[in-house]
């Protein structure tokens, strides 16, 4: 393993996003995150810069690189063209490289993440579709979702979609084929590496805790628990 | 020599948006949440403007939801991008709009990444033809579609049945207008007024009759922030931002709200109906919300469309009070009929929010 430094420095994201920061706190002022969590960008980018390696490590090990919510509001105040958003992206992959991410309860988080989205676009073809915004998991959606979701199919026909159908149209079915395009893509481009790495470690992880974990889906106690768990020390 | 000043200046704000024969390539949200909305915009291109817009059945996610949420790899989301742009160039176009905010970001990301590292493009070129056997050519034109409705909207007022006026007093409706963070925050060049002064949804609401509302928290994020509203156990941060847009535009008494992104305009509607019953508040004096549109149903409404084929019924927050101002005419017991006018039932009542 190189130095961590080093590391980031291979990130394309980094590399844009970390021009050098002047401390000014600009990024701070406007960040979504920093008003609402235990969150500073500031300091994120002195951390970084600083080089300092038992730093950085106790940094991707920590609740804080989770925060951020990749508006990229930073990156337009930023007087030095700077991105502290781009900087937290990096800091998250090496993160999940290392398995650190388990060591907080907002990074365990991306377990759950991995399973529902990556599971969902190499099943559908779609990031987010109906079928995953199930009125349980989603009480904020209202009676009106409700609603929707028990008659998405004509619903769907009636705003001229071309549900689960062939052929073009809104929220069609995604041939075989271009899955298999999609999945060949995944492999190529090391994606699979990655949701593997999040798999091994989250196992390791519910192993240590006692708690259960199965190979797939979202049906197991492990998902439930990061998918909900907030010890309320995020903010406040 | 001070307008032409002026003009010279405003001129880095604007950007080039392509005429007609467009590659269409749809938003996840956007299907999923208010479908209704890229047919509507379909029929207008289409049917009322008479453009070419093309669409191929090929096309996928660009993954951008597993992007910003770090599941996903860069050159993973970069190599589904140039696949979308080798559909395109296969079918014969070199103008792409995506429909999702989200995607318009990153393929803005993905070419100026490209443009300042060329190794990167050459790299993404040999995983696509690896994985996919494709090829392609990068586009000419990259707009939001938001973009091509703000380019026409002059043609759509001309075309138009009904503006943005309280037909009752004879008075522009106060707007809100919400862009979303990606429209232009990431690349300001590449939104139409830049990050500072974005007029994409400001040129189509002036033009059609309305007054826009300039409030504190204009420019504030709605609160996605993807990992913070997809894991339950961190929608708190995604409901408190939008809140702290609606504390800051209550006192201007907004008629309604306008979004150019899928998930601003979903999460503008949905977290009132939270925010109603968690606390029992409204941000209208009659506990009815703040009804919330997209721009393609501004649009429709203007073109005189009726508001249950565009799908105004999948809003949570009641449009009612808003057609009503617009003296437009609608059956209320049509609203939650089926594509045949069949019954399948209508959504429960919630406590608070009155609908």
């Amino acid at each position: 393993m190189g130095k961590l430094y080093d590391r980031l420095n291979q990130d394309i994201r980094f590399i844009e996003g970390l021009n050098g920061c002047l401390n000014c706190g600009v990024c701070t002022a406007i960040c979504p995150a920093a008003e609402f969590y235990h969150y500073d960008p500031r300091v994120i980018c002195a951390t970084v810069q600083s080089k300092d390696e038992k730093l950085i490590e106790a940094l991707i090990r920590s609740e804080t690189i989770w925060y951020c919510g990749e508006c990229m509001s930073c990156k337009t105040r930023c007087p030095r063209n700077n991105t502290p958003g781009f900087v937290i992206m990096a800091l998250r992959k090496l993160s999940q490289e290392l398995g650190y991410f388990t060591d907080s309860e907002k990074g365990r988080q991306q377990f759950a993440i991995k399973r529902a989205i990556g599971g969902n676009i190499l099943r559908t073809g779609y990031c987010v579709n109906p079928d995953i915004v199930s009125p349980r998991m989603h009480p904020e959606q209202g009676p009106v979702w409700d609603w929707i979701s028990m008659n998405t199919p004509e619903i769907m026909k009636k705003m001229g979609s071309n549900y689960k159908q062939a052929g073009v149209g809104g929220m069609r079915a995604i041939a075989p084929e271009v899955l298999e395009e999609l999945d060949r893509i995944f492999e190529v481009t090391g994606c699979y590496t990655l949701f593997d790495t999040i798999e091994k470690h989250s196992k390791h992880k519910a192993n240590e805790l006692g708690i259960e974990i199965s190979d797939e889906g979202i049906g197991n106690e492990y998902f439930m628990t990061v998918y909900t768990e907030n010890n309320g020390s995020h903010n406040g | 020599m001070e307008t032409e000043g002026k003009k010279r200046v405003w001129e880095e704000y604007q950007k080039e948006i392509a005429d007609d024969h467009y590659f269409y390539v749809r938003s996840c949200i956007r299907q999923t949440f208010f479908p209704g909305s890229e047919t509507t915009f379909l029929k207008i291109l289409q049917n009322d403007l008479k453009k070419d817009v093309f669409e191929d059945a090929r096309h996928t996610t660009c993954t951008g939801i597993g992007y910003h949420t770090d599941i996903v790899p860069l050159e993973t989301t970069m190599t589904v991008i140039a696949r979308h742009f080798a559909l395109m160039t296969e079918a014969g176009y070199v103008n792409i709009i995506p429909s999702c905010v989200t995607s318009f970001g990153l393929y803005t990301e993905v070419l100026d990444t490209w443009r300042h590292f060329p190794e990167i493009e050459a790299k993404i070129r040999e995983y696509l033809w690896k994985a996919t056997k494709r090829e392609f050519k990068v586009p000419e034109n990259l707009v939001h579609t938001s973009d091509i409705i703000y380019k026409f909207r002059n043609r759509i007022k001309d075309l138009s049945k009904v503006s943005l006026i309280n037909k009752k007093t004879g008075l522009p409706l106060n707007v809100v207008e919400h862009i979303g963070c990606h429209y232009s925050k990431m690349f300001p060049q590449s939104g139409v007024g830049g990050a500072e002064f974005p007029a994409v949804l400001t040129g189509m609401i002036e033009a059609w009759g309305g007054t826009v509302i300039d409030y504190p928290e204009r420019r504030h994020c709605c609160g996605f922030g993807f990992r913070q509203y997809l894991v339950k156990a961190n929608r708190g941060y995604s409901v408190s931002n939008s809140k702290k847009k609606f504390e800051s535009m209550q006192p201007y008494q907004p008629d309604f709200m306008v979004a150019n992104c899928p998930g601003c305009s979903m999460f503008l509607d949905r977290w009132q109906y939270t925010i109603a019953e968690m606390e029992g508040i409204t941000y209208d004096s009659n506990g009815t919300g703040i009804p919330v549109l997209t721009y393609e149903e501004m649009a429709g409404l203007v073109m005189g469309y009726s508001p249950w084929d565009i799908g105004l019924q999948m809003h949570q927050v009641s449009v009612e009070p808003l057609l009503d101002k617009l003296g437009i005419e609608y059956k209320k017991e049509d609203k939650y009929l089926g594509s045949n006018g069949q019954n399948i039932g209508e959504p429960q009542k919630p406590m608070f929010l009155i609908v």
